[in-house]
């Protein structure tokens, strides 16, 4: 139909390699294709092929390797979402990545994409982002695991250049006894499905459960990249896990992030007022769950509700 | 080109595909099977959702070579040897189909939901289908015949199990039926417009402009046409006839000559050998423009300085609304209130983008298909065009996507025929998402202010309301839709002094024309938001207010018309104050409004809200009113009922078959509708201002009496019996114990030398224009809808949880078409109260995707709990009025009224802004 010629399905990484070093930069990698399909409705495609990672069944797996557990870049939001690897101990991904699309999209698009994509609010990003993730970038030279921050450059900006090189996963620490995620975002009902704010946390309590050992706090889009919550961190980290802590957490997210106005969306006011909201919530229901506390299970039938705290309280 | 192998429906198949095509393409467009439908090609609405290996996708945006070595299931594949699948079958039974658009995509999604839970809860059943989007707002019909189709029991039904009926059902009249073209829209087979092809087919694109303002100062089209697979590049020189259309105003260019006057406008058009080869040989086309000033704002294009949009100046229609004296009334009043309320532009967004084919037929007529609200208008406004007389031209109709008041004007219909015509070739002309977006009219943007002044004991003495609307760079229906706006905008009350000033005015941002609550919706918001100020202020219950005031027989409305039957607003308002107070077990005299917490959570706040209205059933205002069917009988005994009348999703089939069935005493399932078709059925008139049920099925009934006279006067002589000896039942005619089938009767009649087929035409009883003596309109519908909604404190979200609505129809022909309508309408109206907006800026439209713009998903479905109040107009079949649109109209002023009593926060645009409004509260509580 001339937007593209040529459709690749190559079934190895090295393949990929291949094509795209034979275009020289006129072959791009694709996935669902649900951020690449619906950007070229609006502009004209800069490349001469696609090669689609889907069918290369390395990219296709999640697997336990000790601590980590790894997930291709090709594996979808539906077998994120149902994989109790990660339902369990890596609760905040699958909860981000219930929130995307519908089910035909989440059937489809695909965690490698939503990072390659490079929103600073994208679901699974962030929620990754509290888990400490990271991703491994395979390119003619080999391959590389780079800590998941290092793959942003701005927004909608990857460092990954899809055109010449390829993530194959991510991985993230499996969260262990005391130690919890949770995710949440708030959203508009007008306009685009781009969330006003999405946080996640991941918190390791001591054995007492009255102090944070570990917290990993994660936010969006509050700056140009997806955004490490680093001083919120601190203040959690020996704290304990209490309303003024959490409070507190999100006062000092605030003075070092920069939520701005963003047209059609939100201002910064809302933005700074969902921060002071959402943040303390998301650490709250992160303490629970590493208590083991059954009112902060995470329900993933009930995730896209609209209303951003119905999927905690319920009714 | 590659080979793509699949499996589709269980059979294998091997197709050559291009590199760039995608799934629904291919299944379509190669395959055939146009049961997928097309809604968006983004990913946003589900239409064209299939299953892959099992897995529900969006073949929109699923590449066909990614298909390789899959399973592929359509909605052609689920029945089997001819059964219905059992969702199917319950979708059919429970009203989950209207226009159909959505309808595969919705069965393919809950196929593969039952697949993995066969007893899905409702939880689930909303999380599965959250991104498939209906239009018609079915949600809560689908999710019964989900519940159904998996052995659960559904939400809508009686006592004794059953769908409701109406008290005063009839042998058919007043029961729920399924809609005749049911079955065909479950399995695929209904056909709209983009699902017919030609051989030798070419296919057209517009080139659109490339400012919102600009003078033209050149045209060149030489390039474009010198692109081999090109076949005719057309612009304003090549329009043989008159080169505007226009339904009122013939204001708006086939093609643009000397100026473009916003961004859908039509600059020149195309017809080649494949849609992208037509789509790149637009990009050849150099037009040089000379942009000009640009006006978006009403209000600017008032002043004498502003840029003029056309020739003489911007101020389209200046509406007067004149009744006693309202100086005098504020004088008079104890009270007064004053307000102002703003709506944005709202976009129809029917799930099927326009679409037009156009061809030279066989009879050497030009015939055009296409899916529009207006058939005879088309045809006119299409012969106009091309220079030719009217019988020249032959419109067809198809299945219609959705329309809402959106597929009234003009779109690609003109166009097509005139690239039929130059090339010789059938030509499709069909827009994408995108592009419905920025060409099609919206709703009007209004700025509204109320004064209304009342009595210490809630009589309402005086309203003034001053109304601007923008009308964008056409006229398209502004002056008739904005004289409604004026005319209900006291609201349905009987006020002694109304003054109602409305402007509507040219502007560069897209056009404004018909949407469903055609002006009605905008002020209604404003005066049932101020009615809620003013009962505050007195310290009155809002229903008794309203109830104080209510227009009632013998009334007066704001136009001079009284009243003189059928207003059952009464009864519509007790039933739903009733109602609320039931629920909330509050005293009769007790307050509901009071705001209560969630229980599990005490941040998010719930409160009640209500609002009233009524809506004129048909056109009047003098214009005049009429439509026309035919019935006739085979030979086996069935009826065809024949009607240009267009059917857009709102159930006109069903309510033509049941008047037929009613009166001919024959099965409702014996009674076939044909779709329109300019040379064989007669002219329905326009589908709009709730009429064709009115019209038409007066219409109906009408012709089908008359056949009936026939077939009477044939039966007689063979039975030995008298005329009124005669009993039509059960598709037999019955007189002294001898019974006869209809078609034998049909036969007898025929060789007694009289077709056993007749015409009629209804017309309405004459109106009076606004402003003169008599009655404006025939009659009026009623509507009340409380709504219960919950505002989170904490983000400022709001989400309707309950709907109770209670509406006057005259009469229930169908009621599960009806319940359709009603809840449908509903839902719209929450799109107006809380999700909906089309921003244009500088006469840019930010919904340039349907990504952007977003309508009510299964998601913002409340419960819902209607009353029908049958108060009947005498000159309706059997008493009906209009519904499709008062089902929408007062929502977004109960949702508004709702959150004022939550939160204390008088909401005085639409659509709720969460984020204003959890600043407002903040800024409250400090
Ligand atoms: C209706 C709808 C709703 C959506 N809702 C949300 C939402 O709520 N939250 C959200 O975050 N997102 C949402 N999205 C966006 C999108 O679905 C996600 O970002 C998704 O994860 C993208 O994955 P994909 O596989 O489809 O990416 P693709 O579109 O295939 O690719 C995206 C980009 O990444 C590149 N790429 C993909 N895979 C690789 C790889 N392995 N190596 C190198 N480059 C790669 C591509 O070249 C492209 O530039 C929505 C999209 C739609 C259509
Ligand atoms: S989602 Fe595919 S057409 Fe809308
Ligand atoms: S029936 Fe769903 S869009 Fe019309």
């Amino acid at each position: 139909m001339g937007r593209w010629q040529h459709y690749y399905r190559p079934r190895t990484v090295q393949e990929v390699l291949e094509i795209l070093a034979h275009y020289r930069g006129q072959a791009r990698v694709v996935a669902g294709g649900t951020d690449l399909f619906v950007e070229l409705l609006e502009k004209p495609p800069a490349f001469e092929a696609l090669v689609d990672v889907t069918a290369i069944p390395e990219l296709r797996t999640i697997y336990q390797e000790g601590d980590w557990i790894v997930v291709g870049a090709a594996v979808t939001h539906t077998e994120i979402v149902r994989s109790a690897l990660i339902r369990q101990r890596g609760t905040a991904l699958a909860e981000g990545c219930s929130v995307i699309g519908g089910p035909q999209v989440r059937n489809v698009a695909t965690l490698g994409g939503n990072v390659v994509n490079a929103l600073p609010a994208a679901d699974g990003t962030v929620a990754l982002l509290a888990l400490d993730g990271e991703g491994q970038v395979a390119r003619a030279n080999g391959s590389a695991w780079h800590p998941l921050l290092d793959l942003f450059r701005g927004p909608g900006q990857s460092a990954v250049d899809p055109t010449r090189e390829l993530l194959t996963a991510l991985r993230f620490r499996a969260t262990g006894p005391r130690e919890a995620s949770a995710f949440g975002r708030v959203m508009r009902p007008q306009g685009v499905a781009l969330p006003i704010l999405v946080a996640a946390a991941t918190v390791r309590l001591n054995g007492a459960g009255t102090h944070i050992e570990e917290a990993r706090v994660s936010l969006g889009p509050v700056a140009p990249t997806p955004f490490r919550a680093q001083r919120a961190e601190a203040v959690l980290r020996g704290a304990p896990p209490d309303a003024a802590v959490f409070r507190q957490a999100a006062e000092v997210t605030l003075q070092a992030c920069s939520p701005r106005t963003s047209r059609y969306r939100a201002t910064r006011e809302y933005r700074v007022e969902m921060i002071r909201t959402l943040l303390p919530r998301v650490l709250e229901t992160a303490v629970a769950r590493a208590r083991g506390e059954t009112w902060a299970s995470p329900r993933f039938e009930v995730a896209d509700k609209y209303s951003s705290f119905g999927c905690w309280l319920g009714g | 080109m590659p080979l793509l192998n699949m499996t589709v429906n269980g059979r294998p198949v091997s197709v050559e595909v291009a590199g760039d095509e995608f799934l629904a393409h291919v299944l379509r467009y190669t395959l055939g099977l146009t049961g997928t439908k097309i809604g968006c090609e983004e990913a946003e609405c589900g239409a064209c959702t299939v299953l892959v290996n099992g897995q529900p996708v969006d073949s929109c945006i699923f590449p066909a070579l990614k298909a390789q070595g899959a399973e592929v299931l359509t909605i052609e594949g689920l029945a089997q040897n001819g059964e219905l699948h059992p969702l199917q079958r319950a979708f059919v039974e429970y009203g989950a189909v209207q226009c159909g658009f959505c309808t595969p995509g919705f069965i393919m999604t809950a196929k593969a939901l039952l697949d993995r839970s066969p007893q899905p809860t409702e939880e689930e059943i909303k999380s599965a289908l959250k991104d498939t989007y209906c239009r018609c707002g079915c949600y809560l019909e689908i999710i019964d015949a989900i519940k159904v189709a998996s052995g659960q029991s559904p939400t809508l039904t009686c006592s004794d199990g059953r769908l409701p009926r109406s008290p005063k059902a009839l042998r058919v009249v007043g029961n729920p039926v399924p809609r005749p073209d049911a079955v065909a829209k479950v399995t695929g087979q209904a056909k709209y417009t983009d699902d017919y092809a030609f051989p030798n087919m070419l296919y057209g694109a517009t080139l659109r402009a490339a400012y919102p303002h600009a003078r033209i100062k050149h045209i060149d089209t030489s390039r474009a046409r010198a692109l081999p697979g090109v076949h005719a590049v057309l612009t304003h020189e090549d329009i043989p006839g008159d080169k505007h259309h226009g339904l009122i105003f013939n204001d708006w260019p086939v093609l643009c000559y000397d100026k473009v006057r916003y961004v859908g406008d039509a600059v020149a058009i195309v017809a080649a050998e494949t849609p992208q080869l037509a789509r790149q040989a637009l990009e050849l086309i150099e037009v040089e423009y000379e942009p000009l000033p640009v006006v978006t704002d009403p209000e600017q294009a008032l002043a004498p300085d502003a840029p003029k949009v056309h020739q003489q100046g911007n101020l389209l229609k200046h509406i007067k609304v004149r009744k006693g004296d309202v100086a005098q009334g504020f004088a008079e009043a104890d009270v007064i209130v004053e307000a102002e309320y703003r709506t944005p532009m709202y976009e129809h967004a029917f799930l099927e983008p326009e679409c037009s084919i156009a061809r030279v037929a066989e009879d050497g007529k030009i015939e055009v298909i296409v899916g529009s609200q207006i058939p005879y208008e088309d045809r006119r406004q299409i012969a106009k065009s091309l220079g030719v007389p009217e019988e020249q031209v032959r419109v067809k109709g198809a299945f219609v996507g959705g329309g809402f008041g959106g597929k009234e004007d003009i779109a690609a219909q003109i166009h097509a025929a005139l690239l039929a015509t130059a090339t010789g070739r059938p030509v499709k002309v069909l827009y994408s998402r995108q592009e419905s977006l920025r060409v099609h009219p919206k709703r009007h943007a209004t700025v509204i202010r109320v004064k209304v002044g009342a009595k210490r004991d809630g009589r309402l003495v005086a309203v003034q309301v001053h109304i601007l609307g923008d009308a964008g760079a056409y006229a398209s229906l502004s002056d008739k839709v904005m004289t409604r706006a004026a005319t209900h905008a006291a609201g349905p009350y009987e006020v002694p002094h109304v003054k109602v000033d409305c402007y509507t005015v040219y502007t560069n941002n897209p056009p404004a024309g018909a949407f469903r609550g055609f002006g009605v919706t905008q002020s209604a918001f404003a005066v049932e938001s101020t009615m809620d100020i003013l009962a505050h202020r007195l310290g009155m219950d809002p229903v008794e207010l309203r109830r104080r005031n209510a227009l009632r027989t013998g009334s007066t409305t704001s136009t001079g018309q009284v009243l003189r039957e059928s207003v059952g607003l009464l009864e519509c308002l007790d039933k739903v104050a009733a109602h609320i107070r039931r629920e909330l077990r509050v005293e009769p005299d007790g307050a509901w409004w009071r705001p209560f917490p969630n229980p599990a959570d005490p941040a998010r706040v719930r409160a009640w809200g209500l609002a009233a209205c009524y809506k004129n059933t048909g056109l009047g205002g003098g214009a005049p009113d009429r439509g026309g069917a035919e019935v006739e009988v085979l030979p086996d005994g069935r009826a065809v009922v024949r009607t240009a009348a267009a059917e857009i999703g709102q159930g006109l089939p069903a309510v033509l078959a049941i008047v037929v069935a009613e009166e001919l005493g024959i099965p409702y399932q014996h009674v076939e509708v044909a779709l329109p078709n300019t040379d064989v059925t007669p002219d329905g008139g326009p589908t709009t201002a709730s009429r064709q049920t009115y019209i038409n099925g007066n219409a109906a009934r009408m012709a089908a009496r008359r056949v009936r006279d026939i077939l009477a006067w044939a039966a007689c002589e063979e039975l030995g019996a008298s005329q009124d000896e005669l009993e039509f039942r059960e598709g037999f005619v019955h007189a002294r114990g001898k019974r006869l089938p209809l078609g034998e009767v049909a036969r007898l009649a025929r060789e007694g030398g009289r077709q056993p087929l007749a015409r009629a035409v209804f017309e309405a009883p004459p109106t009076a224009p606004l402003g003169r003596e008599g009655d404006m309109h025939v009659g009026f519908s009623f509507g009340v809808q409380a709504v219960l909604v919950e505002v989170d404190t904490r983000t400022g979200e709001v989400v309707v949880l309950k709907a109770v609505s209670a509406h006057d129809i005259g009469r229930a022909i169908n009621v599960l078409g009806l319940l359709g309508q009603i809840r449908g309408g509903i839902i719209m109206g929450i799109g107006n109260a809380l999700t909906e907006e089309y921003p244009v800026e500088g006469g840019l439209p930010y919904c340039t995707t349907l990504s952007r713009y977003k309508m009510p998903s299964i998601r913002h479905t409340p419960e819902i709990v209607s009353y029908l109040v049958e108060d009947e107009l005498s000159s309706g079949p059997y008493g009906a009025k209009g519904v499709g649109e008062i089902a929408s109209i007062p929502t977004a002023a109960a949702v508004a009224n709702a959150v004022y009593h939550a939160v204390g926060v008088r909401i005085h645009k639409t659509p709720v802004d969460q984020d204003w409004l959890l600043r407002t509260l903040k800024a409250k509580s400090a």
